[in-house]
């Protein structure tokens, strides 16, 4: 399988403190990758840093056999790589239709902006009964729906999750990854930052730890659960 | 915006027109004043209520705008419709550059709004010993004709004015209604809404902050160059004041930050406010001094007390136009 997203060597300051350090990975097209870790260890870091909202120290970021370190962040964007950013991060005072539409305002998304937000209807049918609704009225499980919809009217290739189980029932969590494994499916490629280790494990082909901005281990989502350090540590087995 | 909406504003713009013919120059002169504050309320309302960003130093382009011009009037007997032209270049470059310097390095939030404070007043302090404009003593531009009309030279009788501040109004007016509707404002609203949301969407922020700011401070400019040419005079102490950043944002927060009409609204009603209170303490023949100050302090209070959001999105549910 050929990767889609492929990180070499990534490093990240925050002044001078180091957040990232030589951080290798491979996201392989049509791929569920997880990222686990426990809070602070520079999951959401990473994705900023592929996303380009923070500017790598060092290292190399490729997408779709194009070198993307470095560019803006609405460049990479629209090259292709979305992101549902922890806490959904939605505009509480707009509709959800108002909401769905501000992710569509890029080049490459702009002129199917109705067919897409068809699609996330579709995937998503309570957003369909909520479309004049105010996002900031909407239920929890509701509104990462929409983080999720939003980002799919962008139109991604890669798709990043950062943290999209939080603050939400065990019941919505099981319908999110229902809809995350349904999108894969269609050939979206995925990308999960989880603190959850077992449910992003259970549904990733391929995971990584993340361990002071290191990666300590990876492995297949079997392997890892399997494996004696990430019980203890993660899964308090 | 619906027709109701329309037929109001049909209305305001036929009185408004007509009205030169019917009041006499006092009138007219409050009726002025209003309507600069109702042009420069708006353009603040592009930055501030379309994107944002909070400026609280709006002055430094009133009045480097009003200088601008001022001094090649002054200077070379260059006219105000060319000198305008050098004012928004100036004012729309040093906006640029200041918010290229603060988005850049990621001020933002009140330390944004404290750079803009900043720059007007070091700005201001600059001026005070700039001596080519007359440094601290002011520059007097020549005495208008006030019974001859030279529009050629922006001097003339109060009604041309009035007129000219009308036209800049409605323009200002138009102008915004554009932008909300255009792509820009819809990227505004997201970055006003929530900057990170609209990052990780791949919104350009700093591009589009950047434009509000130089649109915003190229409009101030205008209104700088009217204020200039209108008083006659201008002193570094009150036009790059902090008070008359505040006097410029006080409208559309009263009428709504971020509606079309808001600013417009908030103008009219600060200077209702401020000549009846005239009015009124002139009647009772009340001299303490200050007490026109803290009945309009009051007044203000009691207003953002009762409707937080400004009077304008309260009236037009009442009204039942759109916002």
């Amino acid at each position: 399988m050929t990767a889609l997203l492929e990180v070499t060597d990534l490093e990240l300051f925050y002044g001078d403190a180091q957040v990232l350090a030589s951080v290798s990975l491979q996201i392989p097209q049509g791929g569920i990758v997880a990222i686990v870790g426990a809070n602070g260890a520079g999951k959401s870091s990473l994705i900023r840093a592929i996303a380009g909202i923070e500017r790598p120290g060092a290292g190399k970021i490729v997408f779709a056999g194009r070198d993307i370190t470095g560019l803006e962040s609405h460049v990479i964007c629209n090259l292709g790589i979305g992101q549902v950013a922890e806490g959904r991060q939605l505009f509480p005072t707009l509709t959800t239709m108002e909401n769905l539409a501000m992710g569509a305002m890029l080049p490459r998304a702009r002129a199917k902006m109705k067919q897409m937000m068809d699609e996330v209807f579709e995937l998503f049918p309570l957003l369909g009964e909520r479309r004049k609704q105010l996002a900031g009225t909407l239920s929890g499980g509701e509104q990462q729906m929409l983080a999720i919809g939003r980002c799919l009217m962008g139109r991604p290739e890669l798709i990043m999750f950062d943290e999209p189980s939080l603050g939400l029932a065990p019941a919505i969590v099981q319908q999110l990854l229902q809809a995350i494994r349904k999108l894969n499916r269609q050939g979206l490629t995925v990308l999960l930052v989880e603190q959850n280790v077992g449910v992003s494990l259970k549904i990733s082909q391929h995971a990584y730890v993340l361990e002071n901005g290191r990666i300590v281990m990876s492995g297949s989502g079997g392997e890892l659960l399997n494996d004696d350090r990430v019980r203890e540590a993660y899964l308090g087995l | 915006m619906n027709r109701r909406a329309n037929r109001l504003l049909a209305a305001l713009g036929a009185v408004l027109l007509v009205l030169p013919a019917v009041a006499d120059n006092y009138l007219l002169s409050i009726v002025t004043l209003f309507l600069f504050f109702a042009y420069a309320g708006q353009a603040w309302n592009i930055m501030m209520g379309f994107a944002g960003q909070l400026s609280l130093g709006h002055s430094l382009y009133l009045g480097v705008g009003g200088y601008a011009a001022g001094a090649l009037y002054f200077h070379f007997g260059i006219g105000p419709w060319a000198g305008l032209w050098l004012a928004i270049m100036i004012c729309a470059l040093s906006g640029a550059a200041i918010g290229a310097l603060a988005f850049r390095y990621g001020v933002s939030g009140v330390y944004f709004t404290l750079l803009t404070i900043a720059f007007a007043e070091f700005t201001r302090v600059g001026f005070d010993h700039f001596a080519w404009v007359g440094g601290s003593g002011g520059m007097f531009l020549k005495v208008a004709e006030r019974d001859q009309i030279d529009l050629l030279n922006l001097r003339g009788t109060p009604a041309m004015f009035y007129y000219v501040i009308l036209g800049l109004a409605a323009a200002a007016f138009a102008l915004s209604g554009w932008l909300l509707r255009s792509r820009a404002g819809y990227y505004w609203q997201a970055i006003r809404e929530n900057e990170d949301a609209a990052q990780a969407l791949g919104i350009n922020t700093f591009h589009w902050k950047i434009l509000a700011i130089t649109i915003s401070s190229a409009m101030t400019a205008i209104a700088g160059v009217f204020s200039a040419f209108y008083y006659g005079n201008l002193f570094p102490e009150q036009i790059f004041n902090m008070s008359r950043s505040i006097e410029i944002m006080l409208g559309p927060i009263i009428g709504g930050i971020g509606t079309l009409f808001g600013p417009i609204l908030g103008a009219a009603l600060l200077t209702l406010v401020a000549e009846s209170t005239t009015e009124v303490v002139a009647a009772l023949g009340w001299e303490t001094p200050g007490i026109k100050q803290l009945i309009y302090g009051i007044v203000l209070f009691v207003v953002i007390v009762l409707l937080p959001h400004g009077v304008w999105p309260a009236l037009a549910r009442k009204l039942k136009v759109t916002k």
